[in-house]
């Protein structure tokens, strides 16, 4: 047989990765996924929302409002007509846990948020730098470690008039310095590793390394804190209302709920009890939101 | 492996450091344990402020005279007093006892006492109760000399006093702890280290002071010098300096404490159905005091509508568990009258009546009918669970029966001092106790530039009868003018009573003999233990 | 390492410096002082009390003249407490506070750190489930509460311990315990957390393909270096419970010095403040440098000191 020209074709090229692989995604579309098939994960998602729908439309629902008050239905254990009882003046107290979920959801969600940014951006920036700027930063975080936070509570307090922000100020002062340090710490240790060696070696910039390498790497501890720092946030609101500082009476927070059910701890348990679970069973759903979340952004387990 | 040892180590050193508080257990006597109040600012009677230190101070001192349970002054450290007939010379003559240590209390150590007092060096703040005493205000303000102070040893167990002018209540003056005496040899000796060493803490009361643990205990045994030893069967006297209510109240409820001054009122329900709560009379009331020189409340009428649109009765009922008492008046109850030998307030009755229609109308006639037009209104409370459920009931009630929304404001208690004492609030919650057992401690609080009148109330008529009060030692001229006076500043509502106070504890059952007078300074004397 | 501890030193001085600075202003700045009582006081006792208390000095010389006293060591007389001085004071309340803060803080890491590894090793499963609810509950449930139901159950319902007050062993363990939940909480998740980044690096798997046996790699491979968080959040939270928790210790009638830092401020008494400040931004500092000095013994890899960033 005679081999020619003719004898050979070229071969039909064929798309083998049609229909057997997936399409390629971007990290946050890979991550959402993921945590779409946490179911846990999920379930914490749908409890915050539920709550955060409650506490928004909740209260216009119902007849009576948080602060009217019955004396002579004080103290009455949960029946059919007060579903959580009443207070020590005869409020209902599933209005006022509902409305306190307001306040609440509000300064865990903002605490978080700010924990999220200024924490962990100082606390990364220090660290990546390291050296001076390093030491200079965190000496700042001592020095506002260290001053007493009760005093700039009481000068806010006479300064601005009472209300939410003052909370938010106060927290803006304190709140973050633990995330700033942890977040610190963690980054001297992972500037040292090998990938990102490898990331500066092909020139990425440091911005690129600080935002696509490093932080995400640090979100196991981030996400850590920042849910078990939220209940701090609550019971730093409650103190402050307490002393005067945030929402004035008759409006209250689940914090303030709480430590006036302390106080009847022992003659009625229910009064205690029920906004306590409300910020347990919110912590739980925002831990397992977080876990989930650490789980979907974690860059190794990627498929 | 080093790793396992490490843990190893950490678990040795806890046990470690939870043994090393291995301490030993408290064994009983004739023992009362007591809760009063947390660690004292002092024990030296001349610089004392606090209910706690009074307590204490008043089972280690004796002063000139005691206030009995019925609120009547009665001998203590002096056997008698003569009174000259202008009302103002007092002779007391002291009976015989001995301090602690074993040397005899003299008149020498009353003078002395008593001008340590007043001295400007001695800053104390409570100074200000021998006022009575000619001289006194102007040696304590360094314009006059300590020699023109009226008050005198004539001999070892003689003490004259001489007054600016005749004072009926003097005597139960001399019952308050600023007067007691000291030992004038420790304390010139030791300076005002004397106070702070239990060695020298040397004292002419039924107890002595053997054990101060700061923040833990002061611990007290009898006082085998005491003139009236006999009568004290009680050993020991232990205060447990607990900070907060609450704890001791678990410690009462654990067997840890044998009484407990002013339980939680969320745990009153629960103490009186277990039989756990005792009640007596004590001089002090709660009232929210009107800033007259600012509006709305610079209009009688408004403050008027104000008060008598708070239903009292429900507040005492609900909210503080008919442990207090409604009141109507300015000068509340436990003071009684000397000449009828009444109860003071239960004899002048209520002046004014909670009434809303009333109540309407005048706020009607003031110019805001239904509450239109008035400028917002804020009531402020300093920090504190109870003041803010009476705030929340009231700021209902105001809503409910006036239509007029109040704002609340709490301030951290020495911010809200501030903003009373310059003026800058509305309306603000205030409570006043007793510094001596005579409606006049009372009386002139509303005088007209008061020194505590922070609502700077005034009213001429009113102070025209109090200074009547304060010129004659004719009780039933005083009495008479009291209680007129008390019935201006009600016609004007100078400030809103809520409530009197009642003095509620927790004893254990097996103490007897405990008195608790109207001031609710504790007399230990008579206690007894019994099984 | 000799002039990076001597330069932390120096630091650690500026520190102090500030904070005492700006807590003394601030102090001055709000309304009320030491005697700014309820009964109105005559004003010539009033002067004659801040005569007495130097304080109507001028700020700045009654500024300068703690600053002297300070290098002195001698932290002034309390203005509330007459008779007592700071120092005292806390050399009284301090070792109570001591005492009950290493009590928790061991509690916490021998409880802590083997529960966040076992919620690592076995991810997911009933272990770590029951790990992550208990944890939650830790932080979610405020100190006091738990303190309260504790003194309500243990002391009262049962009597099996006493409610309050510091006088023996039994008396260490309601408070220790209620101390100890939040700590021991955010130390068994970070561990955890911890654990599980650094089980999924490669060189664990190097170990494991080497053939090293599984609790070797787990000490000292994996542990060493997912403490670093931890120790991290030990070191101020050290600083916080040695120095006293306010809550705890005022509940159970704790003699401690958590609760002075509170009182104090309510209480206006200026030196007090001062001196319970310095003494916990001085501990603050002082731990947060033992915790840099302990990372490069977890990981030779970190470099303190700086150098020169590209």
């Amino acid at each position: 047989m005679q081999l020619t020209k003719d004898s050979f074709l070229p071969v039909t090229r064929v798309n083998a990765e049609q229909g057997t692989s997936r399409p390629s995604l971007t990290y946050w579309q890979d991550a959402w996924q993921r945590l779409k098939r946490n179911k846990v994960a999920m379930l914490g998602l749908y409890i915050i929302i539920l709550l955060i729908l409650a506490a928004v439309f909740g209260p216009l629902f119902s007849g009576t409002s948080y602060s009217d008050q019955d004396l002579l239905q004080a103290n009455q254990p949960p029946s059919g007509e007060h579903w959580f009882g009443t207070d020590n003046l005869g409020r209902d107290l599933f209005i006022r846990v509902l409305y306190g979920a307001r306040i609440s959801l509000a300064i865990g969600i903002v605490a978080s948020l700010l924990n999220f940014t200024v924490g962990v951006v100082y606390g990364g920036i220090a660290g990546f730098i390291g050296g001076k700027t390093d030491r200079i930063m965190m000496n700042i975080v001592d020095i506002l470690y260290s001053v007493p936070v009760l005093l700039y509570v009481i000068l806010l307090m006479v300064v601005l008039k009472p209300g939410l922000t003052n909370i938010f100020i106060a927290l803006g002062i304190a709140y973050w310095l633990q995330m700033a340090r942890i977040v610190r710490g963690q980054m001297l240790v992972i500037k040292e590793q090998e990938y990102v060696l490898a990331a500066r070696t092909i020139g990425a910039g440091k911005w690129r390394i600080l935002l696509r390498h490093l932080i995400p790497n640090c979100m196991g501890a981030i996400i850590v804190t920042m849910t078990l720092a939220i209940p701090d946030a609550i019971f730093t609101e409650a103190f402050l209302s307490f002393i005067g500082l945030g929402v004035s009476a008759p409006m209250a927070s689940w914090g303030v709920l709480a430590s006036e059910g302390t106080n009847s701890l022992r003659s009625y348990p229910f009064q205690l009890l029920f906004p306590a679970l409300a910020i347990s069973i919110t912590m739980l759903a925002f831990n397992f939101l977080g876990d989930g979340l650490r789980d979907a952004l974690d860059p190794r387990m990627r498929r | 492996m080093s790793k396992k040892w490490i843990i190893l180590g950490l678990i040795m050193m806890m046990l470690g450091t939870l043994l090393a508080g291995c301490g030993g257990s408290s064994s009983k006597e004739q023992t009362v344990r007591v809760y009063m109040g947390g660690e004292p600012e002092t024990l030296d009677p001349a610089k004392i402020t606090g209910v706690p230190e009074g307590n204490y101070a008043q089972a280690m001192f004796e002063g000139l005279t005691e206030v009995d349970k019925d609120g009547l002054t009665v001998p203590a450290a002096a056997e008698k007093w003569d009174v000259s007939p202008d009302g103002l010379v007092y002779t007391f003559h002291l009976r015989a006892n001995k301090w602690s240590n074993g040397e005899p209390v003299t008149a020498k150590d009353f003078e002395f006492a008593w001008k340590r007092l007043l001295k400007p060096e001695t800053a104390a703040e409570y100074s200000y109760m021998l006022f009575p005493v000619k001289g006194a205000e102007a040696y304590n303000s360094g314009k006059g000399s300590v020699d023109e102070v009226g008050v005198k040893a004539l001999d070892d167990n003689t003490l004259q006093v001489t007054l600016e002018k005749p004072t009926a209540y003097f005597p139960s003056v001399c019952a308050h702890s600023s007067t007691y005496p000291v030992n004038q040899k420790i304390v010139e000796a030791n300076g005002d280290k004397w106070a702070g060493d239990v060695a020298t803490l040397i004292g002419n009361g039924p107890f002595k002071l053997t054990e101060w643990t700061h923040s833990s205990k002061l611990v007290m045994v009898k006082n085998d010098q005491y003139w009236d030893k006999d009568k004290v069967k009680l050993n020991k006297v232990e205060w447990l300096l607990v900070e907060e209510v609450a704890t001791a109240l678990s410690m009462f409820e654990n067997n840890q404490l044998d009484y407990v001054d002013l339980p939680p009122m969320t745990e009153v329900e629960r103490l009186k159905k277990e039989n756990k709560l005792q009640f007596d009379k004590i001089e002090g009331s709660y009232y929210y005091e009107f800033n007259t020189k600012k509006a709305p409340f610079d209009n009688p009428k408004v403050r008027r509508a104000f008060a008598m649109a708070i239903d009292r009765e429900a507040i005492n009922k609900n909210v503080l568990h008919d442990v207090h008492k409604p009141l109507y008046a300015w000068v509340p109850y436990g003071f009684t009258n000397p000449v009828t030998k009444k109860d003071f307030r239960e004899e002048g009755g209520d002046l004014f009546k909670g009434n809303v229609e009333e109540a309407k109308k005048l706020l009607a006639e003031a110019g805001y009918p239904d509450g239109k037009g008035l400028p917002p209104i804020t009531l402020l409370y300093n920090t504190n669970e109870n003041h803010k459920a009476i705030a929340e009931a009231i700021q209902e009630m105001w809503k409910k029966n006036l239509g007029v929304s109040v704002e609340l404001q709490n301030q951290e208690w020495k911010v809200f001092l501030g903003t009373r004492k310059s003026g800058d609030y509305q309306v603000a919650r205030a409570g006043w106790n007793a510094d001596y057992t005579d409606p006049m401690t009372f009386g002139d609080y509303l005088l007209t530039g008061g020194g505590n009148n922070y609502g700077r109330y005034s009213n001429p008529a009113y102070d025209k009868l109090i200074a009547t009060a304060q010129s004659t030692n004719d009780q039933a001229v005083r009495m008479q003018a009291m209680h007129d006076a008390d019935k201006i500043a009600m016609d004007d509502m100078a400030i809103a009573p809520i409530y009197s106070y009642s003095h509620y504890y927790c004893l254990n059952p097996k103490v007897k003999g405990l008195i608790s007078p109207p001031t609710a300074i504790l007399n230990l004397k008579y206690i007894t233990i019994q099984d | 390492m000799l002039s990076y501890t001597l330069k932390r030193i120096l630091n650690a001085v500026v520190v102090l410096w500030l904070v005492i600075t700006i807590t003394f202003l601030l102090m001055h700045a709000i309304p009320g002082g030491p005697f700014t009582t309820e009964k109105n006081l005559p004003p010539a006792v009033m002067k004659n009390i801040e005569a007495r208390y130097k304080l109507n000095d001028p700020l700045w010389k009654q500024y300068t003249d703690y600053m002297v006293n300070l290098t002195k060591f001698d932290l002034g007389p309390s203005f509330k407490y007459q008779g007592r001085t700071v120092n005292d004071i806390i050399g009284e309340s301090f070792p109570v506070s001591f005492h009950l803060g290493m009590n928790s803080i061991l509690f916490s890491i021998i409880i802590g750190v083997p529960a966040g590894v076992i919620s690592a090793l076995k991810r997911n499963k009933w272990q770590d489930r029951l790990i992550m609810f208990l944890t939650t509950l830790g932080v979610a449930v405020p100190s006091f509460v738990l303190a309260s139901a504790f003194i309500h159950v243990f002391a009262i319902k049962l009597a099996l311990l006493p409610a309050a007050m510091w006088n023996g062993f039994e008396y260490q363990i309601l408070p220790s315990i209620a101390l100890a939940g939040m700590p021991t909480s955010f130390i068994a998740r970070l561990t955890r957390s911890s654990m599980l980044d650094v089980l999924g690096q490669d060189y664990i798997k190097t170990a494991k393909a080497k053939g090293l046996a599984n609790y070797v790699i787990m000490y000292r491979h994996a542990l060493k270096n997912a403490l670093i968080p931890v120790v991290t959040y030990i070191g101020p939270m050290a600083a916080g419970i040695l120095t006293g928790s306010f809550v705890i210790e005022t509940l159970f009638a704790i003699p401690g010095l958590g609760r002075h830092f509170v009182t104090s401020i309510y209480n206006r008494d200026y030196t007090v403040i001062l001196g319970v400040t310095i003494f916990y931004s001085f501990l603050i500092v002082a731990l947060n440098m033992v915790v840099d000095l302990i990372y490069p013994l977890l990981d030779p890899r970190i470099k303190l000191g700086g150098k020169k960033e590209g």
